[in-house]
């Protein structure tokens, strides 16, 4: 029942005609108003990307919101913006999907631990867990540039040299996975909480090892979990710019938000290249997202 | 805090249903001197402690080193005077680089900004997803749509916001400043990151459409949890509708309210991406935060122990938002 039809519902008989005249005004103010939001929740994305398919004169002298004419219409920009980014998008694969899988492999490892079996201090783990996911990344950059320096990751893997030169990206892989790890505990430690340990008893009274019963029972059980804590965690570390900035020192391993920058940083001016660039950046996450929308808010409410 | 712990642990403890949680309860009442040594040790191996540490010990040691290892050592280089490209000195350690800082207007201004940003861009995000959450909620057609786009700035990364807000402040053909010519409103079109007095409203505007559909989604979820017995009380009473939010429904969403405050206020401490692609590391002090000035004196300046310093004081205020509301889910045993 919505909340018109709640306020109609104690309006006495005589004015039912009226009150339903109201109701499908206060209706269609309703939809007008959220259509309307929706056009603000669109309107940078909807400026973007008939930004892109402009010419440089097309988007000096049309408004943003105008759709390219024929007269303007280029494909250019995303040519050049994919080039430029190319490389950027490779090294972003190459580090993000192992990260994403780790954290969420280890997540649901610790949350395991952490909720099916029982023991005591178990509550004091799992605090160290949940403040690390509020953690400012800025109170951890100068030691974690001073650890990779230390470890010289590069140097331990001058015997494979396809890997000594994306020791950047293999720095990026451990640091994303480490800062992902509590985030992804907390989500599957909320979901194990609910699952029936009916099963799980029963297996250890069959003798199951505490493995064993992950690996049979929990690990199936935890699919659901897993594709809104990949998701999630896909987004974060693939949207992330501030540790690939200290960490990743050579150009050839730059990351796509690295590379977008700039790409933005040296095309100022050119707006349509810019936005082209953006959005192929962004392209992979809205995919996502469009595909995956329900885990997608159910990773981002996971926490609190 | 003693106590709450062990009434913790009983809790737990109570929490279980095989044999041998009642087995350890009796151990420990007696102090254990009446088991015998050898089914202590064969209970221990078969506990479910022991059992549970392969699974929780890596990922806590992967996080103990890089979160709270990483912290401590922050502090600690803080407490030092590197700076440059030389190695740090930990032999003579002393708080100078706090001492800098009152003194220092530019770590004054980031400080300011940072709670500026911090408490606007936590309110109106809070205040404009209760009001989204409330229409969505009238049993509209098509609300998974309505839902999905509001909420779709937040699946983008700051990089890809920054670069469309900087395109929508454009002072020229920016979409802000056609709307208001469009709209009449002529003479508030103006150059609005340009601008030192507007930049850090203009950051908070932007960084508002990117994340109230977060505040959006709690707080729906908090409006379905309410029971529709309410509505009806409400509706019984005769309050119109914008009464009964406010006086029935809006309080039973503190909860909902605290969780999204705490998220969003980190977010914000998080704000870094965004600035640093919009103006680089040296957004003025109009729009300085301790996230930015933190990585420009670090990183840019080499001052790395002031730098340390300043990311000390961002890790302090994160921890006095977040450590209260850990606190109060302890106590309401939410976690």
């Amino acid at each position: 029942m919505t909340a018109a039809e709640r306020t109609e519902s104690t309006s006495s008989e005589g004015r039912i005609a009226t009150t339903l005249e109201t109701i499908d005004s206060q209706r269609a103010a309703l939809y007008a108003v959220l259509l309307g939001l929706i056009a603000f929740y669109l309107s940078p994305l909807w400026g973007g990307l008939t930004t892109a398919f402009k010419t440089q004169t097309g988007f000096v002298q049309t408004t943003p919101l105008a759709p390219p004419t024929p007269e303007w219409f280029t494909l250019e920009p995303w040519e050049l913006a994919f080039a430029t980014m190319q490389g950027g998008l490779v090294n972003s694969l190459l580090f993000v999907v192992p990260a994403t899988i780790l954290s969420a492999l280890f997540g649901s490892l610790a949350a395991y631990g952490l909720t099916k079996l029982s023991w005591r201090g178990q509550i004091g783990i799992l605090v160290l867990f949940l403040a690390g996911v509020f953690l400012p990344y800025q109170s951890v950059l100068v030691p974690l540039r001073q650890f990779w320096s230390a470890v010289d990751l590069a140097g331990l893997l001058a015997f494979a040299p396809f890997l000594a030169n994306r020791a950047d990206l293999i720095e990026l892989t451990v640091t994303h996975t480490a800062y992902g790890i509590p985030i992804c505990t907390i989500l599957f430690r909320s979901y194990y909480k609910t699952l029936d340990d009916e099963m799980i008893e029963a297996a250890k009274i069959d003798g199951a090892s505490a493995f064993g019963i992950y690996k049979r029972i929990v690990l199936p059980l935890s699919m659901p979990m897993f594709a809104v804590t990949l998701i999630y965690q896909f987004t974060q570390v693939w949207n992330d710019l501030l540790f690939a900035l200290v960490l990743v020192t050579s150009r050839s391993n730059y990351v796509v938000t690295q590379s977008l920058n700039e790409l933005q940083g040296s095309m100022a001016q050119e707006y349509n290249i810019q936005m082209a660039g953006a959005f192929i950046a962004a392209l992979p996450t809205i995919l996502i997202y469009v595909v995956f929308g329900r885990q997608f808010a159910k990773g981002i409410t996971g926490a609190s | 805090m003693g106590f709450d712990i062990r009434r913790l642990l009983d809790r737990i403890r109570r929490g279980r249903t095989d044999g041998s949680g009642d087995g350890e309860r009796t151990l420990r009442t007696d102090g254990g001197t009446t088991s015998s040594r050898g089914s202590k040790v064969s209970r221990l191996r078969h506990s479910d402690a022991v059992q549970a540490l392969p699974f929780w010990l890596p990922p806590a040691l992967l996080v103990g080193l890089f979160v709270y290892g990483a912290v401590s050592w922050n502090l600690l280089i803080s407490l030092t005077d590197w700076s440059g490209l030389v190695q740090p000195d930990y032999t003579s350690l002393s708080l100078e680089m706090y001492r800098q800082m009152p003194d220092d207007p530019s770590f004054i201004a980031a400080f300011r900004n940072t709670v500026v940003l911090l408490v606007a861009f936590t309110v109106v995000s809070l205040a404009i997803g209760l009001v989204l959450a409330i229409l969505i909620d009238q049993n509209i057609r098509f609300e998974n749509t309505f839902r999905t786009i509001y909420l779709l700035p937040m699946a983008l990364s700051f990089v890809v916001t920054a670069i469309f807000w900087s395109w929508m402040y454009n002072p020229s053909t920016g979409t802000i400043n056609v709307f208001l010519s469009t709209i009449g409103l002529d003479f508030l079109t103006m150059d609005w990151i340009g601008n030192p007095t507007t930049r850090l409203a203009a950051i908070i505007f932007a960084l508002t459409w990117q994340f109230s559909g977060y505040a959006m989604v709690v707080y729906l979820a908090g409006l379905r949890a309410i029971p529709d017995a309410h509505y009806e009380a409400a509706k019984v009473d005769g309050a119109s509708s914008l009464r009964m939010y406010r006086r029935v429904i809006v309080p039973q969403l503190s909860a909902s309210t605290t969780s999204a405050a705490v998220v969003l206020m980190v977010f914000a401490l998080k704000a870094f991406d965004f600035i640093f692609v919009m103006f680089g590391d040296t957004p003025g002090r109009s729009a300085d935060i301790l996230a930015v000035m933190m990585f420009r004196v670090a990183f840019s300046r080499t001052e790395w122990a002031y730098g340390a310093a300043v990311a000390t004081v961002l890790f302090l205020m994160a921890l006095s938002v977040v450590a209260p509301y850990l606190y109060m889910q302890y106590k309401r045993g939410d976690l």
